[in-house]
């Protein structure tokens, strides 16, 4: 198997709310969110998040890894899993229960 | 229960303002997040998986209805309408702001609520026993003690940057409803010979990645000096605790590194001086003055026999059922302590809906009822129903989803937020929590089971207690996969005892048949009137592990 | 200590001392060493006609010091970090066991939301940043008016309010 596609995703400071980058700023659902193959690029992403804590934008920015599946991104761990959907038990709550989520994950 | 006076509401409402100050300073930068993390802990206010959660005191686990209602109106305007009751008799809410805390704290306040210290490196929300008050066997009301210890390690400017959490227990009665001996300090009220009452205060307990019962540090202390001597075991924790480790710098750590000996003296060489510089004796008319807020309420003088009662037992088998499992004896004769169970089958352990805290607190008001309280099992008690009440009020909780009658049975689990909600999981709880509620769900094979606490962690930092389950289940991550480590054995009453682990862990497509087996075999191997937690004691593991591998294709 | 001001009974003063490193020489006027320095060269720094300061590291009690305690002017509490704590434990002990009456200065990382603990064990002269300004620690000891506990400073608690009140 070839190794995982990364994400950089982090938390709004001011809401919480779990963010992913794309392209310098920060989207709220997984699907629309910048996929780098190349490693390089994606530490150059983390890097460049800097700006976003010193702005106050985000905290925490984090590289975490996905494989494309049919359709859809899935994340290799289940954490990552749960946070781009909401907590399992309450389908009615999180980003799950937008209309811009992409129900095939 | 206590009410503010002008002090206590100046020193809140100025912590609002304090708070308000530090996020003015996090959102212009002043403060970087490093900064910024153990003071927003330090207002209980987390960073979850998916949002802030911001956990919510509630000292010694009493509620009014104002407060109540303060808190329905909390899940409304700044949440999802509901909140979760916590092992440490506190709410949470999951999806805070930031930017709305302490506007939500200005709320609070205005209940005599908030969220002080709830969270960080400091003395935390002290707990105590959810039937004081009211139960037959108590000694003398645990929260009287706990709202003195409350106000003296509020912003206390010495142990507030302790090398970790510090978690302090009080209970009232020879039967331990607080857990006290797993707690950092836990203290029970006692009488000597002489028929004066008194604390015995027991250091190092704790759950965790290691779990320990505390050591006795002070057999006998005296109502007047209990500050000092609680003053003398934080002293002695903050000067030598390790802060080079985090997952061994609890006060459980020093002190079984030292013995109980050692820490005991330590403990009294500043027990004797700070005792003797006299600043923080308690007066009696302190211990008076404070006392007279926990007096209970003026009882009725009403017979034990309650028509109504009796006659709505004869005729609902679902009161009868409810009233079987969810009283507990009251003191005062005519009266009844009932437990609300937060445990629906196949429900969100703890989970109460705004909805329900609107009618809860209706519900106190309806029948005249000045509190409600929250037990570390993450059940709603109400400590002084007249039983004559008793068919009203449960067909009211039944209207609101509130009146399981499973108390203390298999059903009545008890699970941490788990992978769902915390971002120091590995795994999840909750669902595991639901398949099991709904295995066990039949009511008469819930009686034939009886007493059985379950209780369920998704990490190692264990607030589930899982330690002290007398079925413990530790969620873990094997390469990725969510796994469940079964124990068995666990007490967090007097009889304190940690769980011992079955074998290797169970998948999640397992775990619920393992636990199902573990029961069978209790149910086959009793003796008598034993519960769950004697037969295990009796017969030991082997049994249980060996009818939980039933199967697996490799030699335990 | 460079880019720092020193802050005393609430306003900036002038540092009345110099921190020497455990090899520097000895100026004439007061000084501030290390423990590790004041265990070593003990009895010539106490027979200097000097004021004399001892610097302690967060794990380094003041009860070492013995008896030489109250022969100091002042000693320097560090916080390597904000959260290590336990100076305000040290500070408290000097106060109260060991009956210290001099300076106790802190220095190192603390936040401004830790002055107004820092002031209650007995922290008297504080080491913040350059552009750090008085304003902000006036405002840092008036944030709580009351307290519950007795500490150090012998401020009247709540509990004793209440009674007078």
């Amino acid at each position: 198997m070839s190794k995982p596609d990364q994400v950089l995703t982090a938390n709004r400071l001011r809401d919480g709310e779990v963010v992913y980058w794309k392209a310098g700023s920060w989207v709220e659902h997984l699907e629309e969110a910048e996929v780098f193959s190349d490693g390089t690029a994606a530490t150059a992403a983390l890097k460049a998040a800097d700006k976003a804590i010193q702005d106050r934008i985000v905290v925490n920015p984090y590289l975490f890894e996905v494989r494309r599946e049919a359709h859809a991104l899935r994340p290799v761990k289940e954490r990552e899993v749960i946070r781009a959907a909401g907590p399992t038990v309450r389908p009615d709550l999180g980003k799950q229960s937008s209309e811009a989520f992409d129900v095939s994950l | 229960m206590y009410r503010y006076d002008e002090f206590d509401a100046r020193f809140v409402a100025e912590r609002v303002e304090q708070f308000r100050y530090q996020v003015e300073r996090r959102l212009s930068g002043e403060l970087t997040e490093d900064e910024f993390k153990p003071l927003r802990l330090l207002n209980g206010l987390y960073l979850q998986l998916h949002a802030y959660m911001l956990r919510i005191a509630v000292p010694y686990g009493t509620l009014s209805p104002k407060q109540l209602r303060m808190l329905a109106h909390i899940a409304r305007k700044y949440d999802k309408g509901y909140g979760h009751f916590t092992t440490r008799q506190n709410i949470q809410f999951n999806w805070i702001k930031l930017v709305d805390v302490p506007d939500t704290l200005a709320d609070l306040a205005t209940v005599e609520m908030h969220a002080i210290q709830t969270s960080g490196n400091c003395i935390r929300n002290v707990t105590a026993d959810h039937f004081a008050g009211a139960a037959r066997d108590e000694i003398e009301d645990p929260r009287i003690l706990a709202e003195i210890v409350r106000q003296w390690s509020s912003l206390h400017p010495e142990f507030t940057y302790l090398p970790r959490k510090f978690k302090i227990a009080v209970s009232g009665s020879e039967h331990d409803r607080a857990a006290v001996k797993f707690h950092d300090v836990g203290i029970e009220i006692i009488r000597n010979d002489k028929g004066e009452t008194g604390y015995r205060v027991y250091a190092g307990g704790g759950m965790g990645r290691t779990p320990y019962i505390g050591h006795v540090v002070g057999d006998f202390v005296e109502k007047r000096d209990i500050l000092a001597f609680l003053e003398a075991v934080m002293r002695v924790y903050n000067q030598s605790g390790r802060r080079d480790n985090i997952y061994k710098a609890r006060i459980k750590i020093l002190v079984n590194a030292l013995g109980a000996e050692e820490m005991r003296r330590q403990v009294m060489r500043e027990f004797d001086e700070i005792k003797a510089a006299g600043t923080l004796a308690v007066p009696s008319a302190e211990l008076d003055n404070i006392a007279r807020y926990f007096a209970p309420p003026a009882f009725e003088a009403l017979g034990d026999n309650a028509p109504e009662y009796d006659a709505a037992r004869a005729s609902s088998a679902a009161f009868r059922a409810w009233s079987d499992t969810n009283l507990t004896p009251h003191r005062a004769p005519g009266y009844a302590i009932a437990t609300i169970s937060l445990k629906p089958i196949g429900g969100v352990p703890g989970d109460a809906t705004h909805e329900q805290l609107d009618a809860l607190a209706d519900l106190l008001d309806e029948f005249g009822m000045g509190e409600l309280r929250v037990s570390h099992e993450q059940n709603l008690v109400l400590p002084h129903v007249r039983k004559k009440d008793l068919p009203a009020i449960f067909a009211k909780l039944e209207a609101l989803g509130l009146a399981t009658p499973n108390a203390g049975l298999v059903t009545d689990i008890i699970a941490c937020p788990g992978l769902d909600y915390c971002d120091l999981a590995n795994a999840r709880s909750i669902p595991i929590a639901q398949r099991i509620s709904e295995r066990f769900q039949d009511l008469a094979r819930q009686h034939d089971i009886g007493e059985l606490k379950i209780k369920i962690s998704g990490c190692i930092n264990a607030c589930g207690h899982h330690h002290a389950g007398h079925i413990g289940v530790l969620g873990v991550d094997k390469k990725g996969v969510e796994y469940y480590q079964l124990q068995l054995g666990g007490s967090g009453a007097e009889d304190a005892s940690i769980g011992e682990i079955l074998g290797p862990a169970f998948g999640e497509h397992e775990i619920v048949d393992a636990v199902e087996r573990v029961v069978d075999v209790y149910l086959e191997q009793r003796s008598g009137s034993e519960r769950f937690l004697d037969t295990v004691r009796r017969l030991g593991i082997e049994p249980f592990k060996e009818r939980a591998y039933a199967g697996w294709a490799f030699h335990i | 200590m460079t880019g720092t001001k020193l802050i005393k009974a609430g306003r900036f003063v002038e540092d009345a001392f110099v921190t020497l490193g455990d090899d520097d020489p000895q100026p004439a006027n007061g000084t501030i060493v290390s423990l590790a320095r004041f265990e070593k060269e003990r009895d010539a720094l106490v027979s200097r006609n000097a004021p004399l300061g001892v610097r302690l590291k967060s794990d380094e009690s003041p009860e070492r010091l013995g008896d030489d305690v109250n022969r100091l002017s002042v000693i320097v509490l560090e916080f390597p970090k904000f959260r290590d704590g336990r100076a305000f434990s040290w500070a408290r002990m000097l106060r109260t066991r060991l009956g210290f009456k001099g300076e106790i200065r802190a220095t190192g990382h603390f936040l401004y939301d830790q002055l107004a603990f820092m002031a209650r064990v007995g922290i008297d002269a504080f080491e913040v940043p350059e552009g750090f300004a008085i304003a902000e620690f006036d405002r840092a000891m008036g944030e709580i008016t009351n307290v519950y506990q007795p500490s150090a400073d012998g401020r009247p608690t709540i509990r004793q309010l209440r009674a007078d009140g």
